[in-house]
C-alpha cells in the first residue's frame, strides 16, 4: 500500500498528490510514468511522474478527473493509501545535445510537460514554454512554468486569460519570424499535438510528442498500447509503454491513435456516472 | 481382474451450462473414482510413464498409495519432485507427456495420471492444515524475478533450504500466466493464491509492483545484498501477424484479452476495466492460448466464436482435452484458413460516426497441406483465389509470444539468442555470474511443468553455488 502524503487541488478538475513510493522516487526521470490502482479490484491507470522528492521518498502526480478511476482517486485524502503504484515506466525524455527547446503543453498535458521543462532548465538549456487552456478557470502550473522558462506564453482558447488563441499561434509566429529550436516537445490532446507537428513541419524542426494510449500492464505484455509509426515508408508497430511514451511526431499515425483512444467511450461514460453516483455528484 | 479399458470419466459441468459461467469446467475425481482409476495402473517395473514427465514424478509409487486410500502419503511422494501438483494435474498436456508413455495406452486408454495427481493435490489442500516448517536461516539472500511457475518453484525450493528469498513481480498479483493468462474455468485463482500463501509462510517475501529493469536493476539487487538472482520473467511479449487492419478497435492480443478478463476481472457484471463483450469473435491460432481466448469470449456472451487456424486438426498444438471441451461448448473451428486482412468500418460521409474504426470482419485465405517442414508437420500452403470474409466484431490474435527485452536491455553481459530467449547452461546459469534463468524467458512459450522444472534446477544450482561460496 502506498500512502498519500499530500493532496492539493490545482483547479476544479485537476488535483496534485504526493505518494510515498521510495523505489519509484529514487529512479524516476522526467518523461516517465507510473501505473496505479486506487483500490482492490480497481482499474490500472497510467499517470506521469510530475516530480520526485528522493529524501522523503515521494512521487508527485497531477491528474485530471475525466472518468471513473480518476474520480475515485480524487476522493482519496491525505493519509489514506493507494492499493498499487508501480514504476517508473517508459523511456525518459531525451535531453542530450538539446540547447534550445520549445515545450508546448495543453490542458493537463502541462502537468506532464512541467518536469520536462524543469529538467531542461536545470541542464542549462534555453526553455521557451507555451501552455494552453480552454479558459481562465483551469489554468494550472503557471508559476512553476515561469520559474523554469526563459520565455512563457500562456494561452486561452477564449481569451479570458493570457493571450487569446491556441498554442500553435505563438509557435507559428516565432517560427515565421525565423526563430529556430533544437527540439519542440509537445504534450497534450492528440489533436493539439497533431497541429503542433503540422506547424513545425515547414521548418523541419524535430518534434517529440508524448503519446497516451489506453494501457493495462505498462510492461510490454498486453500490446494494447500499440500505435503505428511511419518509418522509411514502412508502417511499424510500437508499444507506447516500453518504446515511448515519447515518439517522433513526424512518424506517428495520429488518426489511428485518436480512433483507438475512443474504443471504450460508452463504457467509460457509464463507469464515470457510476463513480459519480457513488459520490453523489452531477456529471457535467 | 479384467482391465477397465477406459479412463474414468472426469465429472464436469455440462457444456450448455458451463458456456455461460466462469466456474471450473472439470470438477475433479471423488475419492471412490480416484481409487478405481488408480486400480487400473499395472505398477510397471520399468516405469515408462515416469520418463514422460518432465520432472519425473514417481508416478507408480504415488498411484499405489492412492489405491490404498493413503492420499496424504501419495501427496508426499508427488511433492518430492513437483511443487505445483494442483496446477500441473489440471493443465499439463498429459497426452503428450506422462500418459503418452503409459503401458496401458498401447491397447487401452492410459491411466489418468494427471487426474489422479489433481485429486491428490486437491485432497491435500482441503484436508491438510499443517503449516510448512520454516527451516533455520542459512544467512544467504536470493532474489527471484517474476512470480510465474518457474519463479514460485525456485523460491519455494530455496526457502526450504533456509535461504532468505524475495520474489519481485511487475504486476499487482503474483502467479504469472497462471493468474493473468489461464482462465478461472480451467485453473481457479484460489489454487494459485494458495501456493503463494504457502511461500509466504515459508518466509518468502513477495514484492508486487516492482519491475526489474525499471524499478530496480539486476545489478542493484546485488548491491542490496542478494548473492544470486533467478530470472523467471516469462515470454509475455505478444506477436501480431503484421497484416492490414490490426489497429482497428476490437483487435486484441490474446494477452490483452485474457488479462482484461482474468487479472482485471472484466468478466464480472459491473467491471471497472472494459472489454468487448458479445457479438461475433474470431480467435486466430491453435494453441492453449487460443482455446482459452475463444472459450473466454464465449463466456463473456459472444453469440458466435470461431477458431481460425492455418493447419488442420491434427497439428492443433492445444491440449486435447481443451479442444474437446471447446468443441462441446460450440466453438466453430475454421481450420486450414489463414487471415490476410482485418476489415473495419469507415463511413466516408461522416468522420465522426461512432462506428468508425471498429472491426467488421476478417478476410482469410484457404490453405492446403503441402510437404512436411523442418518440424515434421506438413506445411500449409495458400490456395490461390480462395479468399473469403468472416463477419466478426472482435479478433483475438493468439499466435504466440516472445521474451520481453526489458531485463536483457538493462543487464550488461546477459546473453540472449536470436529469439530473445536468455541463454543458460545445463545448470540454468546465464552468461552473468550468479544470475540464473529458466522457464519461458529461456525457452519461449512452453509449459507450466517445464517452467517448474527449470525453477527446481536453478534452485539446486544456486544452492550448490552459494554453499561453495561459504
Ligand atoms: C503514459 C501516460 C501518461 C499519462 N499521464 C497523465 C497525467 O499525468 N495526468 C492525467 O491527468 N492523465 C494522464 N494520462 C491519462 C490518464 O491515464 C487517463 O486520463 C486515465 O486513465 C483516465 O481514467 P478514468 O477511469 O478516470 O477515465 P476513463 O473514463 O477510463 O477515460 C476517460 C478518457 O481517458 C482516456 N483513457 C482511458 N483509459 C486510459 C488509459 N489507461 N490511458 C490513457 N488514457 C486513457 C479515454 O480515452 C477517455 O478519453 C496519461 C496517460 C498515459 C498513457
Ligand atoms: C493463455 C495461456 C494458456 C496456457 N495454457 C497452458 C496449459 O494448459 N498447460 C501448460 O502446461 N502451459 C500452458 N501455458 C503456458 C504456461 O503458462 C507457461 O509456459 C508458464 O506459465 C511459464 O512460466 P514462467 O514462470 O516461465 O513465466 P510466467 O508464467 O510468464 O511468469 C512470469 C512472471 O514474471 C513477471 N515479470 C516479467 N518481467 C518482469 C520484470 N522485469 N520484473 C518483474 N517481474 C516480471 C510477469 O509479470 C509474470 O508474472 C499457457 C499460457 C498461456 C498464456
Ligand atoms: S506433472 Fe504433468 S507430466 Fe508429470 S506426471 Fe503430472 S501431469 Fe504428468
Ligand atoms: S506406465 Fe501406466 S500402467 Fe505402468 S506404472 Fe505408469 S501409469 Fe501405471
Ligand atoms: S500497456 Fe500493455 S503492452 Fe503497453
Amino acid at each position: 500500500m502506498y500512502r498519500i502524503v499530500s493532496k492539493k487541488p490545482l483547479n476544479s478538475t485537476v488535483t496534485q498528490m504526493e505518494i510515498e513510493a521510495p523505489l519509484v522516487a529514487n529512479k524516476a526521470r522526467p518523461g516517465q510514468f507510473i501505473i496505479l490502482r486506487v483500490d482492490e479490484d480497481g482499474e490500472r491507470i497510467p499517470l506521469t511522474v510530475a516530480g520526485t522528492n528522493k529524501e522523503n521518498g515521494t512521487v508527485k502526480i497531477i491528474f485530471q478527473i475525466v472518468g471513473g478511476t480518476t474520480e475515485k482517486l480524487n476522493h482519496k485524502n491525505e493519509g489514506e493509501y493507494l492499493q498499487d503504484f508501480v514504476g517508473p515506466l517508459g523511456v525518459a525524455t531525451h535531453t542530450d545535445g538539446i540547447k534550445k527547446v520549445c515545450i508546448v503543453g495543453g490542458g493537463v498535458g502541462c502537468a506532464i510537460a512541467m518536469p520536462v521543462a524543469q529538467e531542461f532548465h536545470a541542464l542549462g538549456a534555453e526553455v521557451t514554454s507555451i501552455i494552453g487552456f480552454r479558459n481562465k478557470d483551469i489554468v494550472i502550473l503557471e508559476d512553476e512554468f515561469r520559474a523554469c522558462s526563459d520565455r512563457l506564453f500562456v494561452m486561452t482558447d477564449d481569451g479570458s486569460y493570457g493571450q487569446h488563441g491556441n498554442v500553435t499561434v505563438p509557435l507559428k509566429e516565432m517560427l515565421e519570424k525565423g526563430e529556430t529550436f533544437d527540439q519542440i516537445i509537445t504534450i497534450g490532446p492528440l489533436i493539439m499535438m497533431k497541429f503542433v507537428v503540422l506547424a513545425a513541419k515547414p521548418y523541419n524542426i524535430p518534434v517529440t510528442v508524448s503519446m497516451n494510449p489506453i494501457m493495462i500492464d505498462g510492461t510490454g505484455m498486453c500490446g494494447g498500447c500499440r500505435l503505428t509509426l511511419e518509418q522509411d515508408g514502412k508502417r511499424v508497430t510500437k508499444f507506447a509503454c516500453v518504446d515511448g511514451p515519447d515518439f517522433n511526431g513526424y512518424e506517428v499515425d495520429f488518426d489511428e491513435a485518436m480512433s483507438r483512444n475512443r474504443m471504450y467511450m460508452d463504457f467509460e461514460r457509464h463507469a464515470y456516472e457510476e463513480a459519480c453516483n457513488l459520490f453523489k455528484k452531477e456529471v457535467a | 481382474m479384467a482391465i477397465v479399458p477406459k479412463k474414468h470419466e472426469m465429472p464436469s459441468q455440462a457444456p450448455e451450462v458451463r458456456a455461460h459461467n466462469f466456474k471450473e469446467v472439470a470438477l475433479g475425481y471423488t475419492a471412490e473414482i480416484a481409487v478405481e482409476e488408480a486400480n487400473r495402473c499395472l505398477n510397471c517395473k520399468n516405469q515408462p510413464c515416469v520418463s514422460g514427465c518432465p520432472v519425473n514424478i514417481h508416478i507408480p509409487e504415488f498411484i499405489a498409495k492412492v489405491k490404498e486410500g493413503e492420499f496424504e502419503e501419495a501427496y508426499k511422494i508427488i511433492s518430492m519432485t513437483s511443487s505445483l501438483p494442483a496446477v500441473c494435474g489440471r493443465v499439463c498436456p498429459q497426452e503428450s507427456q506422462c500418459e503418452s508413455k503409459c503401458t496401458l495406452g498401447i491397447r487401452f486408454e492410459p491411466v489418468g495420471i494427471g487426474r489422479l495427481e489433481r485429486f491428490v493435490a486437491d485432497y491435500h489442500n482441503e484436508n491438510s492444515k499443517e503449516d510448512p516448517v520454516v527451516p533455520e536461516s542459512n544467512g544467504h539472500k536470493v532474489a527471484i524475478v517474476g512470480s510465474g511457475p518457474s519463479g514460485l518453484t525456485c523460491a519455494g525450493d530455496l526457502a526450504k533450504k533456509g535461504y532468505k528469498v524475495t520474489v519481485y513481480e511487475a504486476l499487482h498479483t503474483a502467479g504469472g500466466v497462471l493468474v493473468y493468462g489461464i482462465p478461472e474455468f480451467r485453473l481457479p485463482k484460489a489454487i494459485v493464491a494458495k501456493e503463494v500463501e504457502t511461500l509466504k509462510k515459508l518466509n518468502v517475501d513477495v514484492e508486487t509492483n516492482v519491475v526489474i529493469g525499471k524499478t530496480l536493476t539486476i545489478d542493484e539487487l546485488f548491491d542490496m545484498g542478494y548473492e544470486a538472482v533467478f530470472v523467471g520473467s516469462g515470454a509475455g511479449l505478444p506477436r501480431f501477424m503484421n497484416i492490414p487492419g490490426e489497429a482497428y478497435k476490437g483487435v486484441y492480443s490474446a494477452n490483452e484479452f485474457l488479462t482484461r478478463s482474468n487479472l482485471m476481472k472484466a468478466y464480472r457484471d459491473d467491471p471497472v476495466t472494459p472489454i468487448m463483450k458479445g457479438g461475433k469473435v474470431a480467435v486466430v491460432g491453435g494453441g492453449n492460448v487460443a482455446m482459452d481466448a475463444a472459450r473466454t469470449a464465449l463466456r463473456l456472451g459472444a453469440e458466435k466464436v470461431y477458431i481460425v487456424y492455418r493447419r488442420s486438426m491434427e497439428e492443433l498444438p492445444a491440449r486435447k482435452e481443451e479442444v474437446e471441451h471447446a468443441q462441446e461448448e460450440g466453438i466453430d473451428f475454421r481450420l486450414l484458413n489463414n487471415p490476410v486482412e482485418i476489415l473495419g468500418y469507415n463511413n466516408p460521409d461522416d468522420p465522426r460516426d461512432p462506428k468508425n474504426g471498429f472491426v467488421t470482419g476478417i478476410k482469410c485465405i484457404k490453405m492446403e497441406l503441402g510437404e512436411p517442414d523442418a518440424s515434421g508437420r506438413r506445411r500449409p500452403v495458400e490456395i490461390p483465389g480462395s479468399e473469403f470474409v468472416l463477419d466478426v466484431d472482435t479478433v483475438v490474435m493468439a499466435i504466440g509470444t516472445s521474451p520481453n527485452p526489458l531485463i536483457k536491455n538493462t543487464t550488461k553481459g546477459l546473453d540472449v539468442n536470436s529469439h530473445g530467449g536468455i541463454i543458460v547452461n545445463e545448470d540454468g546459469l546465464t552468461s552473468r555470474e550468479a544470475v540464473y534463468a529458466g522457464g519461458d524467458a529461456v525457452t519461449g512459450a512452453a509449459t507450466v511443468i517445464s517452467a517448474m522444472g527449470a525453477g527446481k534446477l536453478a534452485a539446486r544450482s544456486i544452492d550448490e553455488y552459494l554453499s561453495k561460496k561459504n
